[in-house]
């Protein structure tokens, strides 16, 4: 069967989905993703042209509310689930050297 | 009394008329867990303590005459809705430790019913598969044969249901999670029209085809339960509106004239015996009740999986960039930067299943494949709901099987996703189209493995599914079949 996805398309894919995957994962996912997209490409045999693509199924759009002050989380809860945390803030690595 | 094995509206009716207590019903039931929570594994976390708290609340409620038909009764909730103080992993190491600050809608709604919460189930990491086998932390065994998978991914919902480790469960459905593990399991689940419950708490996989939805023991606890969680929530802008008639009021008035439609799409050489033996049979004892059969084409039901496995691998690759290790979940400890953390965390945090699904969304979105993949993909969705609208203009009602086969064995579709993604094959269309669809247990295959009907309807007519899965109910026994575990 020929790969409708090559190893380096999965690293270029993977660089955008902030995925790490290993050598030999990347083989696999290209094995896998080319079996699944041939087996999508089965909608080219419908004929789509003209078809308004369908994104929602029930009929409401831009559903608006009141913008007023509610309540909402405190600041403890807010950072209650961090990995790391100080002072009130989420703590990660230096991004700016 | 074994009261673990009765049903919401059984149950009701006791604690009003102070024939039991709710703590008896939470005795009972997690003396039924310690006896078989070891061979099915059902749960991720049991909320024990909880649940006695809860009901002897309830029990008070109840004394004072205040109760509702829901106070007292433990219910078992899927692990991928927020539960304000309780663990919510998603089966997910990603979400490991996660003890969300809030409930979602309908855990908020089950609470002011009075409901007891014996604990969270276990389920195919962020809903992704079809057999429960995706969790990264425990293998659900079917209670009719634990060699056997129990369905996905709400698996741990419908074992907990089926071998009577809870009184009723919530599940979530996105191309058949809900409706698939039931029929898997024997019980009734309920995939609701999209907008019917809030999402709000729900942990999102694909917004636009994600819904809330009960399992149970039979279709009257299945139209209580709907009942208490459906409705117009302010916190979910795609919730709607629509009126809620009380749904057990739906039971009157028999089924005489009602339509139903047998597409032939489902029904093509090689589909398994039993399964095709079964349904046809339940067609014939529902045309014996009145109904009216008609043939029906769903033309477009081939190109269902296809389109679906973009569009849900593309919401989730967009639902799915938030878990970056930054302000909850899971962190690697190997971080040399930002965004060695970002990648890190995902690798280490996310399963194989949950990544292969992010790839493919991504892909599908990505530069140069859009209009190919995903444009192409949501042009058939539209196809695929005309057909239904067209269907609808001549039946009421559309009966199917859930699932092309009973509970398949463990392992045995796990190294080909293909493979495993064509077992929605017949439940994945009722969410591209957003419309409501029931599974109930309509026979039995061999090694007595349950098998499932599905009852699809129009957007919003909940009513008209209750009503013949009702009437089937009432002339059938298979609901009343238990698994000997």
């Amino acid at each position: 069967m020929s790969m409708a996805i090559s190893k380096e398309e999965v690293e270029r894919v993977a660089k955008l989905a902030r995925l790490l995957v290993s050598e030999e994962e990347k083989d696999v996912l290209a094995r896998q993703l080319s079996s699944i997209l041939t087996y999508v490409g089965k909608l080219n045999e419908l004929n789509t042209e003209g078809v308004e693509p369908l994104s929602h199924v029930i009929d409401i759009k831009n559903v608006f509310r009141e913008d007023r002050v509610r309540e909402s989380l405190s600041q403890d809860l807010a950072l209650s689930n961090a990995p790391e945390k100080r002072d009130g803030f989420f703590r990660v690595p230096k991004i700016i050297e | 009394m074994d009261l673990h094995r009765l049903t919401i509206h059984e149950l009701s009716g006791m604690l009003k008329k102070g024939e039991i207590r709710s703590r008896d019903i939470v005795d009972s039931l997690f003396k039924r867990i310690d006896h078989t929570e070891g061979k099915i594994a059902a749960y991720m976390t049991l909320t024990r303590d909880l649940a006695y708290e809860q009901a002897e609340k309830a029990d008070s409620l109840i004394k004072s005459g205040k109760a509702g038909y829901l106070t007292g009764i433990p219910i078992a909730i899927k692990d991928n809705i927020c539960t304000k103080g309780i663990r919510t992993t998603c089966s997910s190491k990603i979400l490991e430790g996660l003890v969300p600050p809030y409930d979602a809608t309908v855990i908020t709604r089950l609470k002011d019913a009075g409901a007891v919460f014996t604990g969270k189930t276990n389920m195919d990491e962020f809903a992704m598969g079809s057999s429960t086998e995706n969790s990264a932390y425990a293998l659900t065994k079917n209670p009719w044969d634990t060699e056997r998978i129990p369905g996905g991914s709400s698996g741990g919902s419908a074992a907990a249901v089926s071998a009577d480790e809870c009184i009723a469960a919530l599940g979530s459905d996105t191309g058949g999670s809900i409706r698939q593990p039931a029929a898997c399991c024997g019980v009734v689940g309920l995939k609701p029209t999209y907008g019917r419950v809030s999402r709000y708490g729900l942990v999102a996989f694909a917004s636009s085809l994600d819904q809330i939805g009960p399992i149970t023991k039979d279709v009257t606890d299945s139209a209580m339960l709907l009942n208490i969680i459906g409705g117009h929530d302010p916190l979910d802008s795609t919730s709607v509106g629509t009126p809620m008639p009380d749904f057990t009021g739906s039971f009157e008035g028999g089924i005489k004239g009602v339509r139903i439609g047998i597409p032939k799409e489902y029904f093509i050489e090689g589909m398994d015996i039993e399964v095709e033996r079964s349904v046809m049979d339940s067609i014939s004892i529902l045309e014996g009740l009145g109904a009216i059969k008609k043939d029906i084409s769903l033309p477009h039901t081939d190109y269902a999986v296809a389109s679906y496995y973009i569009l849900a691998t593309a919401e989730a690759s967009s639902n799915l960039a938030r878990y970056d290790g930054a302000r909850y979940g899971f962190r690697t400890k190997n971080a040399k930067d930002l965004f060695d953390m970002y990648i890190r965390s995902r690798q280490e945090g996310f399963g194989p299943e949950v990544k292969r699904r992010i790839m493919l969304g991504t892909y599908a979105l990505s530069a140069g494949y859009y209009d190919a993949y995903y444009r192409k993909a949501q042009q058939v969705r539209r196809l695929i709901k005309e057909d239904f609208d067209r269907a609808f203009e001549s039946v009421d009602v559309i009966i199917t099987p859930t699932a092309p086969t009973p509970a398949f064995k463990t392992g045995e579709k796990t190294q080909d996703p293909l493979k495993m993604y064509l077992s929605d094959i017949f439940t994945i269309s009722v969410n591209l189209a957003g419309i409501p669809a029931i599974s109930i247990p309509c026979g039995f295959g061999s090694g007595d493995l349950p098998i499932g009907l599905q009852i699809s309807g129009r957007h919003f007519d909940e009513e008209t599914l209750f009503r013949l899965a009702y009437a089937f109910e009432q002339s059938t026994e298979w609901h009343k079949r238990r698994p000997a575990i």
